[in-house]
């Protein structure tokens, strides 16, 4: 019995001895020494991009992240977060850019301007709309549905099993910019809110409605690549005036047109990071990002594949941002 | 603890003889148990005691002494409390009041590091349902208590080997507890007893769990084991042949309270109440009475030249002789005529069962 | 989330049935039926009134507090409180742990520079080695086919962080989670403390504390560890506290009669005899971690959640169903390879003579593994895992069913999802007009009414009752629904109040359901949050309805065929491994948002487990029994009526109980397609800085509606059914 131990124990020592002149002796296409960054990217680093729960936020994210891990050779990491969870990691170093950001007054008041630990880059070209939409079926059948105050007289049409009597407004991710409940409540409209969850809910809703000729009133924006399929109409709520919505629990008016902006962490920005330039010289349209929101939401594409698709097809954009 | 039982314990514990005193010894159970003891209600029965107060007197104002060398039988119905007496011995269950000598030591008083002391080398106990390792092996399961004093492992080894084949296991020193018939587990844990060389052995009715053919095997073991290895034994049964079979003195308890003590023949011939007479009623007084217990003084007309017996001949072995005998048989101690027997007076004894008057 | 441990948690003692008289039984039920007639009566005169509904936008004072506290710890935070000195201490080391093996392990094709130490070959013999060597050679054959398909269905990355996220939580869950559990088994105080935080961590959505980890532990790695492991951390200590407070008293004695301390009885005596309990705490933990890594993605966390996220955000099916396979193939390899090491390694160290050859090929394939490990680190082949089109093949292919499904049943499930909702929530009819609808009062009275017939009051009612009294008006008062400012009254009060009722909740239990419910009930007012919680409260009864329709109806015909439950059980099995995130991505694709899918992912999500115990408790029925009513002539459905399902009366009313804990804990992830309630209001707390406070009130009151159906359950079923009591 002592003997097969033994035999157990010369045969694992061979066999190790084995393995280490294996890895010696190499054979191997790994360059075993540093296994960090390869060429140009020392001084690039880790580059943290958050990307927020719609598709034209991923197609802006994933466009600058992928620049910057081959222009620059930095290591980008995609981190998928609410607003809101992602303007904490800013403190933490955990985030370094958020691409695309809609308002959100009250997370500057506390990032930027008290804690200071993000600050805001400046717009990255897209303007933003958001609004109540419908079919264009419904708009055509009733051209006088996307005025407003005519909406009360719809509202049973509208109406679903969720609802009961009231009409259904369906609204998105819970995290997106809304003030629905309180301009239903302050316009006095017969209508409920139902949060749909995410975009892709919505989407899918306007499309069912639209081939379906349904009855469909949802919470949507601009840009958004699903226009270029249904083109949906927007419902005319009473016109902004600067104030009008700054309380939120009495705004009664339309939203704002967004001039969407970047933020970024302060420590990041200060770094020195050839991205930080990337970001601060990152500007496109509405219609590049429907472009690449597109391909990631309608042909199936990864984030990564459609972002290079657009670099490939737009080099001279892309050129323009690297070298400010 | 109060005044009174320090007294009787400081005047009972002079006696230096003794492997074990235990003087009046309480446990009560339940809510602020410790109020009970010289209180009124001490003297309630357990009923109304576990009524009035919650408490139940497991054991109540219990003393008795067992000398060297004895084997202690304590006895009575389930539920009298002879668990939590011999519990209490060691303090695996704390006494309420009371006082217990082990040789000369007071154990109520012991800190634990002492008291661990007493269990690794001085008392051991075998249980009822084993209480055995299922994860060790027989050996390892009969070192246990060596090795948790310390003992290195070759010596805790060849140790548990030597008991293992004293109680007749050798040759299942390698298996598990769960592929061993219920006899052979309790002869584990009877090893297991043993191997840390007590001076005192504790029983809780060891063979309960048995079938009665080896419970009889095992009682013998006890009884060879005995002999062997000398050692002071207390044995609780609810067994009344177990106790005669067994005791060298026997102590009976209801209710928590001690109701008769004295050896087999004493109980069996004065039973000291209705409880104690309906448990020795159905036992066989032939063989555990003595002659000292029939014998009569002779009368004027009886011839007094029949052979001699001595007073502590069990009338079972007796019998024959007495009744080949002619005259009735002498019972003599120290050549000092202390009456007789004839056959009347044994067959009585065996045939009627009758108490001797 | 829930608990899966509840078939250990209340040993099926078989105790005396503790049947009630008939005639008393009769009278209860007939009090039960006037109940019901007062509350519909009462419910349509005061229809709408004292619903106590409030907008999502407006919160009551207690919730508006919550926020207050939320932005003082996070300036304390900021200003560098010394608090936070340990707690960033403990994220860094978490997130440097973490870091640290990812480079050892994770090969990440996507990153230039993703070559790990061990690339994904060394991985792979590492994990059949160890399989091999705790839990034999089919775990190790298992292992080896689950861990090449994270790779052939293009996850290979993801899987490993997600193992490796579950596997650190784990080993601290051990580190914490024994010592608990020993000194759990050996106080009873102790246990009558950390019932009810145990309790809590079980019940709470974990939506509800994945914010505010965030504000503490950041976002990424140390995130994702503490909430799996705030979530995985229960079973082990329940379980093992169990399993070493019911080592046989008799060994425990014989061996403190043989002199052993107390550390000598525990290493050497309790935890070997309790391993095997241990081992199913262990299992429980890893199955509960590994479902909670998944949601950790919500905060960064890394691995398979990512793609699930992404997969609900754009609503590919495809990507779902196979990161969800990726999921189902890891649940099922650790928890077959926990439970089969359990097993064996008793029996190895039984087997001495076979250990030799063991060594012997133990040592030769660890040899192997090490070998494999040197290649697989300097050959690139070997290191970042091949691309694999199968994983997108399949995913397309998915998709492509799904679209021809739902466009061919799209327009029937619309009108099916509007159907269910009008007969069964919307008023006239359905549920809603009772609870929803109703005004407070009543619904509450109601409950209570029900809870005490159902569950009884326990010993001594009248005390009970005027206790019940009090925390309702505590509650009334502290809810702040009439205060026309918020109550000015101190926080330290007001929050010692509430926890003092969430404790009181479910430590009080002594005897009935009574005090349980009272203080559930009182809790979820005072948290301000009693409509909202009403609409979760019918979704989770009428999505319990169904799931015992479905248990009672597949379980009866799996308990009486062993075939039909060979067959039916794998799939059960994989169901229930499914993180409950994953059952909403189909579901959505398939029913329009809102109410009605909720309750089908409920459903879907409950139904195993109902099943499941209702199928074991019917096989249980004795077999003389069984044959005593054969031979008397009983026709099948006899069988089945008068003999097989009062006898499993036990299990039905346990799986009652298991399936609304598990209801309420989808329902609430239905939060996230429209469901509403208080699942919607714990997603909103945690999307929206300003609703934060709200989010955690309904993380609250869902631990209260969770503990409150939990005790009316158990109470039940001590007094009708098997002594299953807690
Ligand atoms: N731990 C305990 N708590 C409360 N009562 C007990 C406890 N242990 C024993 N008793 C009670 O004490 C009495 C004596 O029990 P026990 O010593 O086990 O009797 P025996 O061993 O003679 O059958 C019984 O009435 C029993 O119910
Ligand atoms: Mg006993």
């Amino acid at each position: 019995m002592r003997v097969t131990r033994r035999r157990a124990g010369r045969a694992a020592a061979l066999a190790a001895a084995a393995s280490l002149l294996l890895a010696a002796c190499g054979g191997g296409d790994i360059d075993s020494g540093d296994s960090g960054g390869s060429a140009g990217g020392a001084d690039c680093g880790d580059f943290n991009m958050a990307i927020n729960p719609w598709v034209g936020y991923e197609a802006s994210a994933y466009v600058v992240g992928e620049v910057a891990a081959q222009k620059l050779g930095c290591n980008t990491n995609y981190l998928k977060l609410k607003e809101e969870i992602a303007w904490q990691g800013f403190g933490s170093g955990k985030v370094d850019v958020v691409i695309e950001n809609w308002g959100h007054d009250d997370l500057k008041k506390e990032y930027v301007d008290k804690q200071e630990t993000a600050v805001v880059v400046g717009p990255n070209g897209n303007v933003g709309v958001i609004g109540w939409y419908v079919p264009p079926w419904l708009a055509e059948a009733n051209p006088d549905i996307t005025n407003w105050e005519n909406l009360n007289k719809y509202a049973s049409d509208f109406s679903t099993a969720e609802t009961g009597d009231k009409g259904t407004l369906w609204d998105g991710d819970p995290s997106f910019v809304t003030n629905d409940e309180a301009l239903i409540e302050n316009l006095k409209l017969d209508y409920e809110v139902v949060y749909a969850g995410s975009e892709a809910a919505l989407i899918q809703g306007f499309r069912n409605a639209e081939k379906n000729k349904e009855f469909y009133l949802g919470y949507f924006y601009e840009p958004q690549w699903f226009l270029s399929e249904v083109p949906l109409v927007k419902v005319d709520l009473p016109a902004w005036e600067e104030g009008c919505d700054a309380d939120p629990a009495t705004v009664a008016c339309d939203y704002p047109e967004y001039i969407l902006d970047k933020i970024a962490s302060a420590d990041f920005m200060a770094s020195g990071s050839p991205a930080a330039d990337l970001v601060s010289n990152f500007t496109w349209t509405n219609d590049d990002q429907n472009q690449v929101a597109l391909y990631i939401a309608n042909d199936g594409m990864s984030g990564e594949d459609a972002a290079q698709q657009w670099i490939d097809d737009n080099p001279d954009k892309v050129d323009a941002w690297i070298n400010g | 603890m109060t005044a009174t039982v320090d007294d009787v314990g400081a005047a009972a514990s002079t006696d230096g003889q003794s492997a074990l005193t235990v003087n009046n010894l309480w446990k009560v159970f339940g809510p602020r148990a410790d109020k009970i003891v010289g209180s009124p209600e001490a003297d309630l029965s357990r009923a109304d005691l576990l009524a009035q107060t919650g408490c139940t007197a497991a054991v109540r104002d219990v003393s008795f002494e067992v000398s060297p060398g004895e084997v202690f039988v304590v006895m009575g119905l389930s539920g009298s409390g002879k668990s939590t007496l011999v519990r209490c011995l060691t303090r695996l269950i704390e006494p309420t009041a009371g006082q217990v000598l082990i040789d000369g030591e007071d154990v109520v008083s012991m800190s634990d590091t002492r008291l661990r002391e007493l269990r690794r080398h001085h008392v051991s106990m075998v249980f009822q349902h084993f209480g055995l390792l299922p994860h060790r092996k027989v050996i390892d399961n009969v070192g246990y208590g060596l090795e948790v004093r310390g003992t290195s492992k070759a010596d805790r080894r060849s140790r548990a080997q030597e008991m293992v084949d004293l109680v007749g296991l050798s040759g299942n020193e390698n298996a598990y507890p769960d592929q061993l018939s219920g006899g052979m587990q309790q002869r584990v844990g009877l090893a297991r007893a043993l191997a840390v060389d007590p001076s005192i052995l504790l029983f809780d009715e060891p063979f309960s769990a048995l079938d009665p053919l080896i419970r009889r095997d095992m009682q013998n073991e006890v009884i060879r084991l005995h002999h062997e290895v000398g050692k002071t034994m207390v044995f609780i049964t609810h067994d009344l042949s177990e106790a005669l079979k067994l005791g060298d003195r026997i102590l009976i308890m209801r209710d928590g309270a001690l109701i008769q003590m004295g050896t087999p023949a004493e109980v069996v011939a004065t039973p000291a109440d209705d409880y104690v007479r309906d448990f020795v009623s159905e036992v066989p007084r032939s063989h555990v009475l003595t002659l000292a217990w029939v014998m009569r003084p002779p009368r004027p007309d009886e011839a007094l030249t029949g052979p001699e017996m001595a007073p502590d001949t069990i009338v079972r072995d007796a019998a024959r002789r007495v009744i080949d005998a002619a005259d009735p048989v002498k019972v003599v101690d120290n050549g000092q005529l202390l009456g007789v027997v004839d056959q009347d007076d044994i067959l009585r004894v065996i045939v009627a069962e009758e108490t001797p008057s | 989330m829930t608990v899966e441990l509840t078939e250990i948690e209340h040993p099926a003692a078989e105790a005396p049935v503790p049947q009630d008289d008939e005639g008393g039984g009769r009278l209860r039920w007939i009090a039960l039926g006037v109940v019901v007639v007062v509350w519909v009566i009462l419910g349509v005169i005061f229809h709408g009134k004292g619903t106590q509904d409030l907008p999502v936008s407006q919160l009551t004072a207690f919730q508006e507090w919550l926020n207050e506290l939320r932005n003082t710890i996070e300036d304390a935070k900021f200003n560098g409180n010394p608090i936070f000195l340990p707690i960033d201490w403990l994220s860094e080391a978490l997130d440097w742990t973490v870091t640290q093996l990812q480079n050892l392990f994770v090969s990440d094709s996507s990153r230039p520079q993703g070559v790990a130490q061990v690339g994904w070959a060394g991985v792979v013999a590492l994990a059949v080695w160890v399989a091999y060597a705790l839990s034999g050679l089919r775990i190790a054959i298992l292992a080896l086919a689950v861990m090449l398909s994270f790779g052939w269905l293009g996850y290979w990355e993801q899987s490993i962080d997600t193992l490796i996220i579950t596997g650190v939580s784990v080993v601290i869950c051990v580190i914490i989670g024994l010592p608990t559990g020993i000194w759990m088994s050996r106080s009873k105080r102790v246990t009558s403390v950390l019932t009810p935080v145990l309790d809590t961590m079980q019940t709470m959505p974990s939506f509800a504390y994945l914010g505010p980890l965030v504000l503490i532990f950041g976002i990424g790695n140390p995130g994702a560890v503490v909430a799996t492991l705030i979530y995985a951390l229960p079973p082990l200590i329940r379980i093992s506290a169990y399993g070493l407070s019911t080592v046989s008293p008799s060994t425990v004695e014989a061996t403190t009669a043989l002199g052993s301390t107390s550390t000598q009885l525990m290493t050497k005596v309790q935890l070997p005899m309790a391993r095997r309990t241990i081992i199913v705490g262990l299992n429980q933990t890893i199955m509960a971690a590994l479902s909670m890594a998944i949601i950790a993605a919500f905060i960064a966390g890394p691995g398979l959640g990512i793609p699930i996220i992404d997969a609900l955000s754009v609503l590919n099916v495809g990507i779902a169903f196979v990161s969800g396979m990726c999921i189902v193939f890891m649940a099922i390899m650790l928890d077959r390879a926990t439970s089969a090491a359990g097993e064996r390694s008793e029996a190895t160290s039984r087997r001495e003579v076979n250990g030799q050859r063991r060594r012997l090929i133990l040592g030769i394939s660890a040899a192997v593994a090490v070998v494999v490990v040197a290649i697989s680190h300097n050959q690139l082949r070997w290191n970042v895992f091949p691309d694999s089109e199968w994983g997108r093949r399949i995913a397309n292919w998915v998709n492509d069913a799904t679209d021809t499904i739902s466009n061919s049943i799209g327009q029937f499930t619309r009108w099916l999802s509007d159907a269910f909702t009008e007969v069964f929530l919307n008023p006239p009819f359905g549920l809603d007009a009772w609870f929803v609808d109703a005004p407070w009062w009543l619904v509450s009275l109601g409950i209570l009414a029900v809870a005490i017939l159902l569950g009884g009051a326990g010993k001594e009612a009248t005390p009970r009752l005027a206790a019940a009294v009090a925390l309702g008006a505590a509650a009334v008062l502290m809810s702040g629904y009439w205060a026309d400012s918020p109550l000015d009254m101190s926080w330290v009060i007001y929050w010692g109040a509430v926890v003092a009722l969430l404790i009181g909740s479910s430590a009080v239990g002594g005897g009935g359901a009574l005090i349980p419910t009272a203080a559930s009930i009182s809790l979820i007012f005072a948290v301000g949050l009693w409509n909202d919680s009403m609409v979760t409260l019918t979704m989770t009864l009428v999505a319990t309805l169904f799931v015992m329709i479905f248990g009672i109806v597949v379980g009866v015909w799996m308990g009486r065929s062993r075939r039909v439950d060979a067959t039916v059980r794998p799939f059960l099995d994989g169901l229930q491994t499914l993180p409950a995130l994953v059952y909403l991505v189909p579901a959505l694709a398939f029913f329009p948002a809102g109410r009605f899918l909720a309750i089908i992912a409920a459903v879907l999500y409950a139904a195993p487990v109902a099943i499941k115990i209702t199928a074991d408790g019917v096989r249980s029925v004795a077999g003389p029994t069984v044959e005593a009513a054969q031979s008397l002539g009983s026709s099948r459905w006899q069988m089945i009526g008068k003999v097989q399902l009062p006898m499993s009366k036990g299990s039905i009313v346990l799986s009652a109980n298991q399936g609304l804990l598990f209801v309420l804990s989808m329902v609430v992830i239905g939060g996230l397609v429209g469901g509403g309630g208080l699942g919607f209001l714990v997603i909103n707390g945690f999307s929206q800085r300003e609703d934060f406070g709200k989010g955690l009130a309904a993380g609250i009151a869902i631990t209260a509606l969770g503990i409150m159906l939990d005790r009316i359950t158990v109470h039940t079923a001590a007094r009708y059914g098997r002594a299953d009591t807690a």
